[in-house]
């Protein structure tokens, strides 16, 4: 596997000589100029507007869903537009299915994950960039490796750990598991090879600073903005995580996505009350995207440097 | 090596210590002495919580699936274990339930796979075009991918619905007879699929669109100046530019097909879910595991069909290497 998405060149570089060639897979969070310099033509918007219509449906009928009552959503034709009855019904998921517990648990999952994924990686990420010792290729090789393990595999051991550590149907069973990302550790050490200029950890040395010291003076404040963005990606996978969760976490404590399993788990199925539940469970991560949408679309095309 | 590494950290000054500036206690042996220990040790200080953490709870956990599959394990006894050497797997050799899972796995994974990631190179391609409102387009294409499995398998669960969903009604429309998505193998398996194509299709397509804007713009204008039309520039220039990448996506579609779980679980709609419809119809690997362990209470029985995941995984890297091979000796 290759570790970073420029094409390997086998031929020889067509770059005039005075150009500096690129850092190994390197990669800036700013927008780059586009390979190719060709405008849209209407066919483009059109198959475009169909994309972005298909990706945002579901979600919008879900709202319709959720605004309607039972008689009319299972009616045919299908409802297209919102009925009068969102707020009771949302506030019917809050209270039925343990909503309100479910949210502020995956806030604190989903945030204690983000915040200790961001510190570990940006550690790990500038050891692996800036700093030299040895065996360390060998360790930044199996760190891509870990990449490559399925955490699934190992869920029978786990759930017999959490239940020795008595942490069953706690929050920790889910959050220790996940406290590190190798993918975020990558995505570091790719951030900080470019943006860490190597003179600005020379000159801490010469000041005398030890290597703590600088990490929180010199680093922290280069790599802040490659933070923000790892922070809300690994916030919303941490959100939206499913199989763990379920299985070891229970409805008297649930995350989001396990208290919504409930909701459709009987036999007899309120619709509108699923739908309002499915609504809720991903309005925070919705308004996310709104607000920093620019910010992650960045941060996974920095992140594809993966491959 | 951990032990060294906690001295060299000890050895520090803590954050915030001594508001000396630097530079006087370098100047002293023992401070130099501090000073190599830092040096030597500290980079292993800052990778070593990750290896921590990933030792702990990724790697010895996946290790020990291997010995718990060799036990007799009950869920509501955790500690006593039985040993029963391979019976395990020859049990599960002799399953058709497992056979029928991972027939459904490989079905669902290539029906889920290939048509994404075409879908997402297209999808790439389209948004790699100059354009108004390139933003929207983009965060609008991730709008899937910030959804939650449970919400979408709700949702498209729904959609799927045999008496009232849309797509039968809209299949009504043009004169189809309505289909049971749930009940018949098929189409529940590529309502499932479709479940994981809208999810994924628009976060590959960000993986290659970022891949495409880094391949140099003189290659695409040398093509054209050989006369190559748009179709042969994308077939000659932008996809060989982007290979690597497209390994990788493939990679990970993979790692994820094998463990697909949540959309199974919640299209089979509660009592029907965890057997993966009424006749295991569309039970994945997943779906097995869990029902082993959690409803069937055999933990040595789960974490075999964990290991035989494992497997299937590292066999489907060889059988792709093997093929990568014979295909660079052959052109």
């Amino acid at each position: 596997m290759t570790t970073h998405s420029l094409p390997v060149r086998t031929d020889a570089p067509d770059r005039t000589p005075t150009e500096k060639p690129a850092g190994r897979g390197g990669r800036r969070l700013l927008r780059q100029r586009a390979g190719r310099q060709h405008h849209a033509g209407p066919l483009a918007y059109v198959l475009l507007a169909v994309m972005a219509l298909l990706s945002i449906f579901p979600l919008y009928w879900t709202m319709v869903a959720a605004s309607t009552d039972n008689t009319r959503v299972s009616q045919t034709p299908p409802p297209f537009l919102p009925g009068p009855n969102l707020f009771s019904n949302l506030a019917r998921a809050w209270d039925e299915a343990a909503m309100g517990k479910a949210m502020v648990n995956s806030l604190i999952v989903a945030g204690v994950i983000a915040l200790s994924t961001v510190m570990f990686a940006t550690l790990a990420g500038f050891a692996f960039a800036k700093l030299r010792f040895k065996g360390r290729n060998a360790l930044l090789m199996l760190v891509i490796g870990t990449m490559m393990v399925p955490p699934q595999l190992g869920v029978v051991p786990l759930f017999m750990m959490m239940s020795e550590l008595g942490w069953s149907q706690q929050l920790p069973a889910v959050i220790f598991p996940t406290l590190v990302s190798a993918v975020g550790v990558f995505f570091m050490r790719q951030y900080l090879s470019e943006a860490l200029p190597d003179e600005l950890v020379e000159a801490g040395r010469v000041d005398g600073a030890h290597s703590l010291r600088i990490f929180w003076s010199i680093v922290l404040p280069v790599a802040r903005p490659a933070m923000a963005v790892l922070f809300m990606i690994t916030f919303v996978h941490a959100w939206n995580d499913f199989f763990w969760p379920f299985v070891v976490l229970d409805m008297t404590n649930p995350t989001v996505p396990v208290a919504l399993t409930q909701l459709s788990a009987g036999y007899v199925r309120d619709q509108s009350l699923i739908m309002a539940g499915a609504l809720l469970g991903t309005l925070p991560l919705l308004l996310m995207f709104i607000v920093f949408g620019r910010q992650i679309v960045s941060g996974i095309m920095a992140g594809a440097v993966k491959g | 090596m951990a032990t060294s590494t906690t001295k060299a950290l000890a050895g520090e000054e803590p954050p915030g210590g001594p508001g000396r500036t630097g530079g006087e206690g370098t100047a002293r042996p023992r401070g130099a002495l501090l000073h190599r220990l830092d040096v030597k040790g500290a980079p292993y200080a800052f990778v070593a919580p990750f290896f921590v953490v990933f030792a702990a709870f990724s790697f010895y956990p996946l290790v020990y699936t291997s010995w718990i599959s060799l036990h007799d394990v009950e869920l509501a006894t955790l500690d006593v274990m039985e040993w029963v050497a391979f019976d395990n797997y020859v049990e599960l050799w002799g399953d058709s339930r497992f056979w029928n899972a991972l027939q459904n796995t490989l079905t669902i994974g290539v029906i889920s796979t290939v048509p994404q990631l075409m879908m997402a190179l297209g999808l790439a391609h389209l948004l790699n075009y100059r354009m108004r409102a390139s933003l929207f387009f983009r965060v609008a294409s991730l709008v899937p991918y910030a959804t939650s499995v449970a919400a979408a398998a709700l949702v498209f669960t729904m959609i799927f619905e045999r008496d009232f969903g849309m797509i039968n009604w809209a299949l009504g429309t043009v004169g189809i007879d309505p289909v049971n998505w749930e009940a018949d193998k098929w189409p529940a398996q590529v309502a499932i699929s479709t479940i994981v194509i809208w999810r994924w299709t628009g976060y590959n397509a960000l993986l290659y669109l970022a891949a495409m804007q880094a391949i140099p713009a003189d290659r695409y204008e040398a093509a054209s100046l050989d006369g190559a039309s748009r179709w042969q520039q994308f077939t000659h220039v932008t996809i060989p530019g982007i290979r690597s990448t497209i390994v990788f996506t493939i990679v990970l579609s993979t790692i994820g097909a094998t463990q697909l779980f949540g959309e199974p679980l919640i299209f089979g709609q509660g009592p029907n879910g965890v057997t993966g419809g009424a006749d295991n119809q569309y039970q994945t690997l997943g779906l097995l595991l869990y029902e082993e362990g959690w409803k069937n209470y055999q933990m040595g029985r789960s974490a075999t069909v964990a290991w035989a995941m494992f497997m299937l995984l590292v066999l489907v890297f060889v059988v792709q290497r093997l093929i990568k091979r014979l295909r660079s000796r052959t052109s």
